[in-house]
């Protein structure tokens, strides 16, 4: 019976890849879209003084040049730090997270965390290239629930600006920079499926989240018709703010990966200690300078803003690695490496949504709260309830991205990041409003609402219908040899 | 022939192996092994989980020797292995039927 459920898959893989395949030929021959009209710029050579001045100020320090007239273009300072912030991001998942992840679980399944951060980036970046970059960041839809189809196999994407998004920094490095995250958010997940979830269940399960939860949410979020973009959609119904993916990428990787792991069931083998925290730090190390990227590289640009989410992620994080480990040393009379690399993760997935937008005192309140709160519902909560959330993905990245994403409306303060109350957008859209009265609270706490709802109904859909036709767990035989064998033939560790 | 199996704590090796080698035993066989006997383990705490770890890390020595050299060998190394704590260790000695060395192909007392 699985040996046939086997070969089926295989089977609709091969499919799925030639039909693929036959629509990225016609797509390549199909005729473009017609271009929107828009006002012709004129030559940097050609423009008055005065509006050359004025653009290179802009170019300097990411301003916006319409008024000049003059097209914006790619400007090295910015480009150069985007392609390092890339770089930075992938690192985060090739190999922060696999390694953080690999060194928690036993031996025998170290490979498939592995396997996991490889297969989902290549998998992702098909999609990403074929779709998935259109479909949260394209605009033809005119929608605040998803892209459009313009950007479909990157047609007409160079290195001019997308003046949606950057003036400054070439579009094609703004796409490379959101497939990074596209990547690791739905790696984030599997942290709670660890050691019980079938590879290629995981695979097919990726596949169908990503256009299930995570391009609608994404373009909510940061399209530029998105519902809930509140600094950068005049017309957001929902203005709240996420500077780097407080919802985006780890509230809807955390309450995923609850559902996913409440579905599969507990591990056939009682939870067990670590085989090498020793990876486990050097995971966290990894994460942590990677995030640098993911933070201050969500300014999209080298500029004041970047420099701000550079200072906060340093202070929220280290603080965070102290006030885990300290609480562990006054509750349990130890303090750990392991609650070291946990407060630390934790304080930067608290402080992500709120980079840009706090101070450095908002920071270190994060700090503190990003190495309590999850702390709890690690070590609490998780025992009460009894779900067996492997790697605790849901106790850090869902419960520190919802604090983190609510406390961002607590703690904003427009002196760091102007764009929190911009003419042309927030006070448009109540974004400038809300912040001077004290409530974005509550646009913030409809934008969790709203993710929290997609995601576990996304997933929970997505998870019943493949655990039908599927399976989504090895036989329990294979759960106790082990996925490195059962899954990929392979062995972390050999004797030789 | 004898050979002597010797479990002992793992930082004890290197004074054993200096014990035996005074008495002209130059060859033996060294495994890392875990066990516990009367010895209590400890416990470990990772995220709020406690794991009680029963099995303590431990060196197996196993060197085959001339009848004469028994006696020898095993107060040599119930000697340096001691530390007078639970958890030292313990000797066997079990008889052994031949031997034979791989390179030349001798027998018996001359094979060890």
């Amino acid at each position: 019976m699985i040996k046939k459920t086997t070969s089926l898959v295989r089977l609709l893989a091969a499919v799925a890849s030639l039909a693929m395949l036959g629509a990225v030929t016609s797509a390549l021959h199909a005729e473009d879209a017609p271009a929107a009209p828009a006002p012709t710029p004129i030559a940097f050579a050609d423009a008055p003084l005065k509006a050359q001045t004025a653009y290179l100020q802009a170019a300097l320090t990411n301003g916006d040049p319409t008024a000049t007239n003059i097209a914006p273009t790619a400007i090295a300072g910015h480009t150069a730090w985007m392609m390092v912030a890339s770089a930075l991001v992938l690192l985060m998942t090739l190999p922060g997270l696999a390694l953080f992840y690999g060194g928690l679980v036993r031996a025998k399944n170290m490979l498939s965390m592995l396997a996991m951060c490889l297969g989902i980036t290549g998998m992702v970046a098909i999609i990403w290239w074929a779709v998935g970059y259109s479909l949260v960041f394209g605009a033809n839809f005119a929608s605040p629930f998803i892209g459009g189809t313009e950007f479909f196999f990157l047609k007409g994407i160079d290195s001019a600006p997308n003046t949606s998004y950057a003036y400054w920094i070439p579009q094609n490095v703004f796409c490379i920079f959101q497939l990074t995250f596209a990547i690791i958010t739905p790696a984030l997940i599997f942290g709670a499926t660890a050691e019980r979830l079938k590879f290629t269940a995981l695979m097919a399960f990726v596949f169908g989240w990503m256009f299930l939860v995570y391009f609608p949410l994404a373009h909510m979020v940061w399209g530029s018709s998105g519902l809930m973009n509140g600094v950068w959609n005049a017309d957001a119904k929902i203005p709240a703010i996420d500077f780097a993916g407080g919802t985006v990428v780890h509230m809807s990787s955390g309450w995923s990966a609850l559902i996913l792991c409440l579905l599969l069931g507990k591990r056939v083998e009682h939870s067990h200690a670590p085989h090498n925290l020793v990876m486990t730090f050097i995971g966290t190390a990894l994460l942590w300078v990677g995030w640098y990227g993911f933070n201050a590289g969500s300014a999209l640009a080298a500029d004041g803003v970047a420099a701000n989410a550079f200072l906060t992620t340093t202070i929220a994080t280290a603080i965070a690695a102290f006030v885990w480990p300290f609480l562990e040393f006054i509750l349990k009379g130890k303090p750990t490496v392991l609650g070291m690399c946990s407060g630390a993760v934790a304080g930067l997935v608290v402080v992500t949504p709120a980079c840009g937008f706090v101070d450095s005192t908002g920071a270190a309140i994060i700090g503190v709260v990003a190495g309590a709160v999850p702390y709890f519902a690690v070590t609490v909560v998780k025992h009460i309830f009894k779900y067996d959330d492997t790697l605790d993905t849901f106790g850090i990245h869902g419960v520190g991205g919802t604090v983190g994403a609510l406390i961002t409306g607590v703690l904003v303060n427009p002196a760091v990041n102007s764009n929190l109350v911009s003419d042309a957008y927030a006070a448009k859209n109540g974004l400038k409003a809300a912040i001077e009265s004290h409530s974005l609270i509550i646009a913030q706490a409809k934008a969790v609402g709203i993710t929290i709802a997609l995601a576990v109904v996304g997933t929970l859909i997505l998870g019943l219908i493949l655990k039908l036709i599927l399976g989504l767990r090895p036989t329990v035989e294979a759960e106790h040899q082990g996925l490195d064998i059962n899954d990929h033939g392979e062995e972390a560790y050999s004797a030789n | 022939m004898k050979k002597i199996e010797a479990i002992i704590k793992p930082f004890k090796l290197e004074e054993v192996k200096d014990a035996l080698s005074e008495l002209g035993i130059e060859g033996m066989t060294v495994t890392e092994v875990k066990g516990f006997g009367r010895q209590k383990g400890h416990t470990e705490i990772y995220r709020g989980s406690e794991y009680t770890v029963d099995f303590l890390p431990k060196i197996k020595l196993e060197i085959v020797v001339a009848d004469v050299a028994v006696e020898g060998a095993v107060g040599a190394i119930v000697k340096t292995a001691k530390t007078g704590k639970i958890g030292d260790g313990k000797v066997f000695i079990l008889p052994v039927e031949s031997a034979i060395r791989i390179r030349t192909d001798e027998t018996g007392d001359k094979a060890i």
